[in-house]
């Protein structure tokens, strides 16, 4: 049997290489993703509708503000799955674990903790901040910063971590986020454009329609963060401890 | 002619990494075998420019989700059977 599956990943292996070959040269200006009208449109004008040197999210939260939106009630949905399936589990340890982690928190390891736990946050509010201009966004420095609460929970224990930033805390944050991002859209909406259709925003905000639609990319990256935070230490919380919430790994 | 070099090399660690990280019993092994996988791909993807997709994997493959799997191989048996 074991075979048997052998043969048929190397020959489905063999079947994608052969394919491969059909695949534009990398960076090939006529490869269909670079000529379709849509990619043209995005890279003829991103800059002049939003002012938004980075193209990558100027595509992701604007011109495909829905899909971003959706993507982030994703993750929610995934987190908020992941915490009610392990929540009905057993009350105590059914069994042995096979590995025993040491009780007491290190010494060493806290304190460079404590040292690195600041920087990281404030890297990832950077990168939050600076996605429009820079690569990052949302998705990336909500994970790096619900990186930072996993750090903690891993150096002293889950307990410590939840004191910070609790899991019914975790939900509503995610919560808030998408409440933010879809706010955002329902105000451009309100104000006369489509759902998500940014450049509406001018009419309360003291800035030009494409500056409008720039920092309504900045609010909605916010909202992004919110969720993915929430969502990445929530996911830690509930798979480490089999979803009791106690004592970790 | 340097770019294609460390493609190749990057890709050929990249195939090596993908059978080790299967062929280890250990699980916990696996996962930090898969960590090593998503950082070849965040070099290979910031390699080819694209440097959005390199911080995402970057900081979820190789950072949440390492630190995901592992959570959930303590609380399973750590050793595949075959």
């Amino acid at each position: 049997m074991k075979r048997l599956a052998l043969i048929l990943v190397l020959l489905i292996g063999l079947l994608l290489a052969w394919a491969a070959q059909d695949f534009p040269r990398w960076g090939d200006p006529k490869s269909p993703a670079s000529s379709s009208s849509v990619s043209s449109h995005f890279i003829a004008n991103t800059g002049v509708d939003t002012e938004v040197p980075n193209m990558v999210t100027a595509v992701l939260a604007d011109y495909r503000g829905f899909d971003t939106m959706l993507e982030t009630v994703v993750v929610f949905i995934a987190g908020i799955a992941v915490f009610s399936i392990l929540k009905g589990g057993p009350k105590q340890r059914t069994r042995d674990r096979e590995f025993v982690v040491g009780f007491e928190p290190d010494l060493i390891v806290t304190n460079t903790v404590r040292l690195i736990v600041p920087v990281i946050q404030i890297f990832a509010l950077y990168v939050l901040a600076h996605g429009h201009v820079s690569p990052g966004g949302g998705f990336q420095g909500g994970v790096a910063m619900g990186a930072s609460f996993i750090l903690v929970a891993l150096a002293w224990d889950l307990k410590t971590a939840l004191l910070r930033f609790s899991i019914d805390r975790c939900f509503m944050v995610a919560a808030l986020g998408i409440v933010i991002y879809a706010g955002i859209g329902f105000l451009s909406m309100f104000l006369g454009g489509e759902f998500l259709d940014y450049a509406h925003l001018a009419t309360v905000l003291p800035v030009s329609q494409e500056m409008a639609r720039y920092h309504a990319m900045l609010g909605v990256e916010v909202g992004v963060g919110f969720t993915v935070t929430a969502i990445i230490f929530a996911l830690y919380a509930s798979l480490s401890s089999d979803g009791r919430m106690r004592d970790g790994l | 002619m340097s770019l294609e070099i460390l493609n190749t090399l990057i890709l050929s660690l990249l195939v090596v990494v993908a059978v080790l990280s299967l062929w280890v019993r250990d699980l916990v092994v696996s996962a930090v075998i898969f960590a090593v996988y998503s950082f070849l791909m965040c070099l290979l993807w910031a390699e080819m420019g694209a440097v959005d997709v390199a911080f995402t994997e970057a900081t979820v493959g190789a950072g949440a989700s390492t630190v995901v799997l592992i959570a959930t191989v303590f609380n399973i048996k750590r050793k595949a059977k075959d």
